[in-house]
């Protein structure tokens, strides 16, 4: 039991990233209707960026600002990544829109390619460790099969989730940027007709899908303290995954899906082959697409004409 | 009297096809000016042209002094256009409110409660519809939508794409009432495409006449209405002729 619960707040934590990846892919997908390939690699610049900037920051500081630099290094790397998803779809994807649609798939392919050997070739291909620097937590219950533990660690991954998930339903849901974004969703000419400026909204996802990736990046580092140039491939896959089984376009359907793989994963790798755990992930996403083919809270298509 | 829009000898079309062929039509501030015409004769290309989309290939649209051809759409339309276009293009999973919102992005929050209500005023139904979805209301309340949103704009030059396409009478005769009281009352300007001729040359002061993307006629909706080969080709009278032949 003890060990059921454990894995349970584990994979939990694993699905708040996921869920936080895959929400770029969601919204980018929803506003053009492109699975930014890329994205994947968005999240990992930005754990090498924490990174970086941790060993910088924590060598000025020394260690005793810890709190301070862990706040700093999150607003760094938030804006480096929120430059590049900027860049990125400034340069690789706008010229290309209103060409066929599969040449922007091809370009963001290119862009994974180019992010992930850039980091390979500066950074090493080795993996990057880092030591654990938030130790400690809370034992909740120690049992006949064990203990069950939550870190701070935890509380800090899915607490930042949480608080990030809610600002940013709300800022679907209630502001005018929210508001445009879900028209340039539905119909983009007549967006611009309103005077919506359509490529600043399209912007602006992009922006908001890359400063999740980074927090996420940096939560990840945190969290699992090794990184290297490939990591953005398989989390990308993943959140990607997430967010079609949460079907595509829907937000919280990506935050459900990114904890349902999440949590997929862990429990396998606590039972069952580790080996295994990313077969049996995607096995059971074939299953469930067979039987819900828009996913779990995919958008209905178009009630009445 | 200079126009508040001048179109001036506008080319436009899509990819290899030409819909418009150098057209020249002026509206002038207070007007209602009509365009009528048979199907395919680019009559929502022109009014999707002076949105800049598609962007005329030759030739100027002028509005309010500023020439506006090659401006992006979503500039154009913060200057005081507004338009509810062919198919009137609702956010279907939108409700009824968030169109009139979105409706409302050119303006200054501090009008939005009293513009809503003068559009809950003209239009009564919509406010009972408030919360539903845009995809869910029928045709003649999608298009009350269309226009109110439009006007939540505060335009001082409102397009109507065929305001009256598959209504039935009555509401057909609402619009058109709401449409002349908008113009006696505060002086909006307005351009309006339609198929409806009768109803339309009635309603407008001057009136131009569309064929294959070329303007072929024009005066005041009296003349045309006048106009043998107007009754001819889009008025009731020429289908009795022919009929009775
Ligand atoms: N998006 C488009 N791509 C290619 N051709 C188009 C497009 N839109 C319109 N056309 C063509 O341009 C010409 C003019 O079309 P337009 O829609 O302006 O006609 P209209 O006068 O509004 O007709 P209707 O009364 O049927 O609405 C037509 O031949 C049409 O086929
Ligand atoms: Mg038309």
């Amino acid at each position: 039991m003890e060990y059921f619960i454990q894995q349970l707040i584990n994979g939990l934590t694993l699905g708040s990233i996921y869920g936080l990846i895959a929400i770029g892919y969601t919204m980018v997908y929803g506003i053009i209707g492109m699975i930014n390939f890329a994205h994947g690699d968005v999240f990992m610049i930005g754990s090498f960026i924490a990174l970086t900037a941790f060993l910088l920051l924590t060598s000025l500081f020394g260690p005793a600002f810890l709190p301070v630099v862990l706040v700093l290094v999150l607003i760094i790397t938030m804006l480096f990544c929120v430059a590049w998803g900027w860049s990125i779809e400034k340069i690789a994807y706008r010229p290309l829109r209103g060409s066929f649609r599969l040449a922007p798939l091809i370009t963001a392919i290119g862009i994974s390619i180019v992010l992930q050997n850039f980091v390979q070739i500066s950074q090493g291909a080795r993996v990057k460790p880092l030591p654990p620097q938030i130790q400690g937590g809370v034992t909740l219950m120690e049992g006949a099969t064990g203990v069950v533990q939550l870190s701070w660690m935890h509380m800090i991954i899915i607490a930042t989730t949480v608080v990030l998930m809610t600002g940013f339903s709300l800022l679907i849901s209630r502001t005018s940027l929210g508001r445009a974004q879900r028209a340039c969703e539905q119909d983009r000419k007549m967006a611009a007709l309103l005077g919506i400026d359509v490529d600043r909204t399209i912007s602006l996802t992009f922006v908001m899908g890359a400063a999740l990736a980074a927090v996420a990046g940096f939560m990840f580092l945190l969290r699992y303290g090794v990184i290297d140039f490939y990591i953005g491939f398989l989390a990308g896959i993943k959140a990607f995954t997430a967010a079609v089984l949460g079907g595509i376009g829907s937000l919280p359907g990506a935050m459900l899906g990114g904890l349902l793989i999440g949590l997929i994963e862990t429990f396998w790798s606590g039972y069952f082959p580790i080996e295994y755990k990313d077969v049996a992930t995607f096995s059971i996403l074939v299953v469930l697409l067979i039987f819900l083919p828009s996913g779990l809270l995919g958008k209905p298509e178009v009630e009445k004409v | 009297m200079s126009a508040l829009l001048s179109v001036e000898g506008v080319a436009a079309g899509y990819g290899k096809i030409t819909a418009l062929h150098g057209v020249d039509l002026q509206i002038h501030a207070g007007e209602i000016v009509t365009l009528i015409g048979a199907n395919g004769a680019g009559k929502s290309t022109l009014m999707m042209t002076i949105c800049g989309s598609p962007q005329a290939r030759s030739g100027r649209v002028v509005y309010d002094g500023r020439d506006i051809t090659r401006q992006p759409t979503h500039l154009t339309m913060r200057q005081g256009i507004a338009q509810s276009p062919e198919g009137r293009r609702i956010f279907q999973r939108m409700t009824v409110l968030e169109n009139l919102r979105l409706g409302a992005s050119v303006v200054s929050p501090e009008y939005f409660d009293a513009d809503l209500a003068r559009m809950y005023d003209l239009f009564p139904r919509l406010k009972e519809r408030e919360s539903q979805r845009g995809g869910t209301l029928s045709g003649g309340e999608q298009q009350m939508l269309a226009i109110a949103r439009a006007l939540m704009g505060r335009p001082k030059l409102l397009l109507l794409d065929e305001p009256s396409l598959g209504l039935a009478p009555l509401i057909v005769r609402h619009i058109f009432e709401v449409i002349r009281e908008l113009n006696q009352r505060e002086g909006l300007t307005v351009f309006l495409v339609e198929q409806n001729a009768f109803h339309a040359l009635k309603l407008a002061h001057r009136a131009y006449v569309m064929v294959n993307g070329r303007i072929t006629m024009s005066g005041t909706g009296q003349d045309l209405l006048n106009n043998d080969d107007v009754r001819a080709a889009y008025l009731e009278g020429g289908r009795r002729e022919t009929a009775g032949a």
